[in-house]
């Protein structure tokens, strides 16, 4: 499995990695740990003529916890997503879902920015992002944008940013309450078969606020408001969470793969989802 | 004068001879980065061989255009069938007595299939040049079932074999059948069916998977025009077979080639056959005159290299109401692919299938088997087993399980009441196999015995009672599997590979100060050959482990062997090591009463020396003996102390062994896990028990993994949905489960040492014990049957079926 | 082919400079132009683990790294991890506990487990396997792996406790 032959830019600057952008246009890609990408491209199935290496640009590294805001750089790996403190304090779902994600060796090189940015209905940062209600920092040659996650998703390998724009920091609210990332998979380094990502906070007994998504179960990461909504001042007893999983049910899309059929996959989304709350609930 | 000897125990522990766990000499190189495999092999002026492959499981080629390939700076050149034809090598044959295509030849059969080969200066441009030859395909109709492939009317995929109605083996029935193999007693069997209290009647399908070494198929051919000598490393696990194909095809002469297994990253039966590869990258390097390298990528080894199982079991089994087994009758449709090119000793096209009445004594069987072709890759390889012992084993392991529910018999008690007794043996089974020895009622009562077989049914009791008042939502399953392997192919009489018969070989050196070196036509592909047949040489010759070399694998320097696969290492090149020992052993002891000055027959082996009977402070050592036999002239003795033997085995040797697991599953996810695996080996003479646990482990987890979730599943177009191990599941050290292993010694009778091989013992027990394991926690719900792979998808459809989704 | 670049690496404590083409991936770049063939190709695709190697104090799958990407980097592989005067104390112990069969996963799973190792000097059964997941091995069953790598934990700790 070989490549097909690129030119290779690692420049130090936003700036220089958008002029490159801009002057090889679709003939280039921005890569940050390329573990999505290069065996992409060994399989010749993603052609890069020109390849700009993200790594020495200082501006996308470091996470930053700043009151109830958090921002992390695109270029933050998920190995550092799991060894953060700072994270583990404002936002435990992190490193819970990081866990999760591909193994040791991938977690090194693997970033945030990359899983949320390559748009693989696969990855699971993008699903968490929506649930954390995260904004997408976007710079392009007209300047910065902010996207919000739960609008960024267009379809597989289809997202919000253009060719010309480069993700540089995530930035959410740091939670409180309950948290869990649940996600089934075959093994070790899987995409997951179904995964549900879920954030609650109780008050009086009852469930204030909720947040829900789903990996892996359309060519989106899938938002469910209405799975949300189910909760909201319940108790998320078994009624509760009955009528979460029957409103995430309506807004997943799965599609039969090698994990299996589509109904296998609606019920394991049931399922992870349930097993998701109850673990929240029982941290909030 | 001698000097004083050590204690006699002493001397035994410093030989490291048979029975010590003794480590690994292997490991030195290997925990270093020191291998060399064939990838690691470098030559001047090397060049690099890469294939064009179809896209298409079915296709016509019209064309084939290199010409922007051959511009591409760093190309060499371009084969295609066209220039391999007046060579006469587009195609080739097959160990199974049929020819496969080397380079695609009008039409292409399967998805991956070789259509062109680039040579070029680096891997790069290689694949560069790949990208560039224009091939022009006509697509055709596609089968990927076995049962419509011989409907009426079916396509026809083997056009070069139009309007020939019989193969190498017998009778071809319609265009897409290769063969029906019977054996056993038909018409007797049908009879006692026909008659039983009970029967038993379940297809059983064990699906397509792959052995999938860590290491996949290569090799480097380096063609010396000045000598007229051919060199040809390689992942081979027959080098000398692999030696004389090469001569036949190229008719280069045989002591002009040389073939050198380096060392090898596991094989699994993946390495045994011939490749493309191998051919076109000998034909490159000739018309080259440069060494030539070819190692084929893991999606490239998954799509094309040497598939395995793919039977379709369709088994009857009758018994009486008591439950004795009364007959089985068995009938496979073996989806053998494009083109049969299954590794199995020529006269057995299924194998050594007909092992399938396994550890029982069933007084009447048969079993007839259809090849059929598919567009599928070619192969049918004995992964980790002997030749279709797995699926044999799986068979007749699934059959009693089903019988026990017909029956409503607990199954651990049916195979006792079943399996053949000690005093059986030899046992001449109803399907021909002479089993040599065994003893299964102690194996299976200290298995149950240790894992608390009662206490764990009723424990399982529990659990479905819980499950059904839903208090749980997972159940509780026990796998049983009491295997029979039969493995050291084989006697010549019967055992042959393209003609050579199944012998292995051993010829040892003595060297002046009293060390050796041993070679072997086997080949290590991880069992650790070096560190055991030395062990086994030690206690021949009272030579330490340590001073002794074992060298396998160069062609130019081992005698003539048939390799390693079908765990034949030990029964056989085993047993030719103790023999040419035991040939060495006696020319010393003549040297020994030459020094010593008395009759041969008056001095006596004793562990590291010869010693006078009845006198044991007048002796000579081994060490002593080595050098007189360089340094004295001593009369009617030849100099030195070499020997060579050539091993043709009397009969197979019959491991068997008791398997049990606890898997609790989960019926909402199809999610399970093993909670225990006990794992009860019997293979003989034990020669080294830490190498023994290590195959052990490595086979359980095989079979763990074929049982519950890999496989190479194609879509009805005939894509490979299994290409990366993304989805081709390998475990990691986090799904695979903890071992437990055990073991009962019982010798081989007819084996020089009474070894008997293990290496693929565990696969073959443990892909019926996990699959047992989920059959078994569904049957209090009434599940019969459900094929593997059990991966969770599966698993839940199962619990959909029998309506435990609610 | 594209241009080739000038590419720095430090391997093994050795200073090496080479021409190479960006595409060129680390594995091969350490193989084939130095010649460093411990590390193994297994799968390609970042799943076996086989060509582990140590990249600025992180593992890494060096099949999916360019070497361009790894431009400037320090590189250890099994190669500098012991010597054959002074193995490390995970390749003993990998030999003590049968850790290995055909040994083309071995190189990449200790350089794997000193990395595991340093950032973890205690960890339990669950944490090396855990640990591990990214390395995988045909032959072993891990069960021996895992083993060893305990063993060597508790080895490793004894000797820097004996030396506080």
């Amino acid at each position: 499995m070989i490549p097909a032959a690129f030119e290779y830019y690692r420049p130090e600057s936003l700036q220089d990695a958008l002029s490159l952008l801009q002057t090889h246009g679709d003939d280039a890609r921005v890569m940050a740990g390329g573990h999505s990408l290069i065996p992409m491209m060994k399989l010749r199935m993603a052609e890069v003529p020109h390849l700009i290496d993200l790594q020495a640009i200082a501006d996308l590294r470091g996470i930053r916890v700043d009151g109830d805001t958090v921002s992390i750089g695109a270029m933050v790996t998920q190995h550092e997503v799991i060894e953060s403190t700072d994270l583990l304090r404002a936002a435990p779902i992190l490193r819970e879902a990081a866990l999760q994600i591909a193994d040791p060796q991938v977690r090194y090189m693997g970033t945030i920015g990359g899983n949320v940015a390559n748009g693989d209905p696969g990855n699971d940062m993008p699903g968490i992002m929506q649930c954390l209600g995260a904004e997408f920092s976007l710079i392009g040659p007209d300047g910065t944008r902010t996207v919000a996650a739960r609008n960024f998703f267009e379809a597989a390998y289809m997202t919000a940013r253009t060719d010309e724009e480069i993700l540089t920091r995530i930035t959410f609210p740091a939670h409180a309450g309950g948290f869990a990332y649940e996600k089934q998979k075959r093994k070790i380094g899987d995409y997951a078969t179904a995964a549900a990502a879920v954030l609650l906070t109780k008050e009086g007994g009852t469930c204030a606020t909720a947040s829900i998504a789903m990996t892996n179960l359309s060519d989106v990461p899938v938002w469910s408001e209405a799975a949300a909504a189910a909760l909201d001042g319940t108790a998320c007893d078994s009624g509760a969470i009955a009528k979460a999983m029957a409103a995430m049910d309506g807004d997943i899309d799965p599609g039969e793969d090698n994990r299996g059929p589509v109904a296998f996959k609606r019920h394991v989304a049931g399922i992870t989802l349930s097993r998701a709350i109850t673990r929240a609930w029982s941290r909030a | 004068m001698n000097d004083l000897s050590p204690d006699r125990d002493d001397r035994i522990a410093n030989l490291k001879g048979l029975g010590c766990s003794r480590k690994r000499v292997e490991d030195a190189r290997f925990t270093q980065g020191k291998g060399n495999y064939v990838d690691d092999i470098k030559m001047p002026g090397m060049l690099h061989g890469d294939f064009v492959r179809s896209p298409y499981a079915h296709a016509r080629v019209v064309s084939i255009n290199i010409d922007a390939a051959m511009a591409l700076d760093g190309v060499v050149a371009v084969l295609t069938a066209k220039d391999l034809e007046p060579l006469g090598l587009h195609w080739m044959p097959t160990l199974a007595g049929d020819k496969q295509m080397v380079l695609a030849d009008g039409k292409v059969l399967f998805q991956g299939q070789e259509v062109a080969y680039v040579v070029a200066r680096d891997r790069y441009v290689a694949a560069d040049a790949v990208e560039l030859v224009e091939v022009d395909y006509e697509e055709l109709p596609v089968i990927v079932d076995p049962f419509k492939a011989l409907e009426p009317g079916a396509t026809v995929l083997r056009e070069d074999l139009e309007g020939q109605t019989s193969g190498a083996h017998g009778e071809r029935r319609h265009p897409n059948h290769i063969f029906l193999w019977e054996e056993g007693d038909k018409a007797a069997t049908e009879a006692v069916l026909d008659e039983a209290e009970v029967v038993a009647e379940e297809t059983i399908y064990y699906h397509r998977t792959h052995p999938c070494p860590l290491e996949t198929c290569g090799c480097v051919a380096s063609m010396d025009k000045v000598n007229g000598k051919l060199t040809l490393y390689g992942t081979f696990q027959a080098p000398h077979v692999v030696r004389t194909v090469a001569s036949l095809l190229s008719g280069i002469e045989e002591h002009n080639i040389r073939v050198v297994s380096p060392d090898i990253g596991g094989g699994f039966g993946n390495k045994v056959g011939v490749y493309p590869g191998y051919v076109c990258s000998i034909v490159a390097s000739i018309v080259t005159g440069k060494p030539v390298k070819w190692v084929e990528d893991r999606m490239e080894n998954l799509m094309a290299t040497a598939f395995a199982r793919d039977y379709w079991m369709k088994g009857r089994i009758s018994a009486t109401k008591e439950g004795k087994i009364t007959g089985l009758h068995c009938h496979v449709t073996a989806d053998h692919g494009a083109f049969d090119a299954c590794a199995d000793p020529t006269k057995f096209p299924a194998g050594f299938f007909h092992i399938c009445t396994g550890s029982y004594d069933i007084p009447v069987a048969y079993v007839g088997v259809d090849g059929v072709y598919t567009n599928k890759a070619p192969g049918g390889v004995a992964y980790r087993c002997s030749f279709r012992v797995t699926e044999a084993a799986y068979f007749i392991e699934r059959m009693i399980e089903v019988l026990a529910q017909e029956l409503n018999m607990d199954a651990a008690e049916l195979r006792r009441i079943n399996f053949i007794r000690k005093d059986q043996f030899p046992y001449h089974s109803a399907l021909g196999w002479e089993y040599d020895s065994g003893d299964y009622h102690t194996a299976w009562d200290k298995a149950l015995t240790a894992v608390n077989y009662d206490g764990l049914r009723a424990e399982q009791a529990e659990r479905v009672e819980a499950f059904k008042r839903g208090e749980t939502r997972k159940l509780m399953g026990i796998g049983l599997s009491f295997f029979t392997e039969i493995v050291g192919a084989g006697p010549v009489k019967n055992c042959d590979i393209l003609g050579m018969g199944m012998f292995d070989s051993c010829e040892i050196r003595i060297h002046p100060t009293g060390s050796a070196t041993a070679r072997l036509g086997t080949i290590s592909q991880g069992q650790g050959h070096a560190t055991t047949f030395a062990q086994i040489l030690a206690s021949e010759i009272g030579i330490s482990a340590d001073s002794i070399t074992i060298e396998e694998g160069d062609t130019d320097t081992a005698p003539y062997g048939l390799g390693t696969y079908g765990s034949r290492s030990t029964p056989v090149a085993g047993a030719a090591t103790a023999l040419a020992g035991r040939k060495i052993r006696a020319k010393a002891q003549m040297i020994a009463a030459y020094l010593l000055e008395v009759h041969d027959n008056d001095v006596e082996f004793d562990v590291d020396r010869f010693v006078v009977k009845g006198a044991p402070e007048r002796f000579k050592t081994m060490k002593e003996i080595a050098y007189a036999a360089y340094n004295q002239a001593i009369p009617g003795l030849e100099p030195g102390l070499e020997a060579v033997s050539y091993y043709d085995p009397p009969n197979m040797t019959y491991p068997f062994g008791a398997y049990i697991c606890v898997m609790d599953l989960d019926v909402d996810t199809g999610q399970t896990e093993i909670r225990q695996v006990y794992a009860l080996d019997d293979c003989g003479t034990r020669i080294n028990p830490m190498v023994i646990e290590g195959q052990v482990h490595g086979g359980l987890t095989e079979a763990y993994a074929i049982a519950m979730g890999q496989e190479i599943a194609y879509d009805e177009m005939g894509n490979c949905k299994t290409g990366t191990l993304m989805d081709f599941f390998l475990p990691t050290a986090v799904e695979t489960p903890h071992y437990t292993t055990d073991f009962t010694e019982t010798p081989s009778p007819h084996h020089p040492i009474g070894a008997k091989g293990v290496g693929e013992s565990p696969n073959v027990g443990g892909v019926p014990m996990f699959s047992n394991a989920v059959h078994d926690a569904f049957r209090a719900f009434g599940l019969r049957q459900s094929h593997m792979p059990h991966d969770h998808w599966r698993i839940w459809r199962i619990a959909e079926g029998l309506g435990l989704h609610g | 082919m594209s241009k080739k670049m000038q590419i720095t690496l430090t391997v093994n404590g050795e200073t090496q400079e080479l021409l190479a083409e960006p595409r060129e991936l680390l594995i091969y770049v350490l193989r084939e132009r130095l010649n460093i063939t411990g590390p193994h190709v297994g799968c390609e695709t970042s799943h076996c683990g086989a060509c582990t190697v140590t990249m600025d104090g992180k593992s890494v799958k060096s099949c999916t790294v360019f070497a361009a990407q790894a431009n400037g980097a320090e590189i250890t592989t099994i190669e500098g991890i012991g010597s054959p005067d002074s193995l490390h104390v995970l390749q003993n112990a990998f030999r003590e506990h049968h850790g290995l069969q055909c040994g083309f996963c071995t190189p990449g799973m200790i350089t794997r487990a000193t990395k595991l190792l340093e950032d973890n000097p205690n960890p339990t059964e669950e944490d090396v396997r855990f640990g591990m997941a990214g390395n995988l091995c045909r032959c072993t069953g891990y069960q021996n792996i895992v083993k060893s790598v305990l063993a060597a934990a508790t080895e490793l700790s004894a000797a820097k406790e004996a030396a506080e």
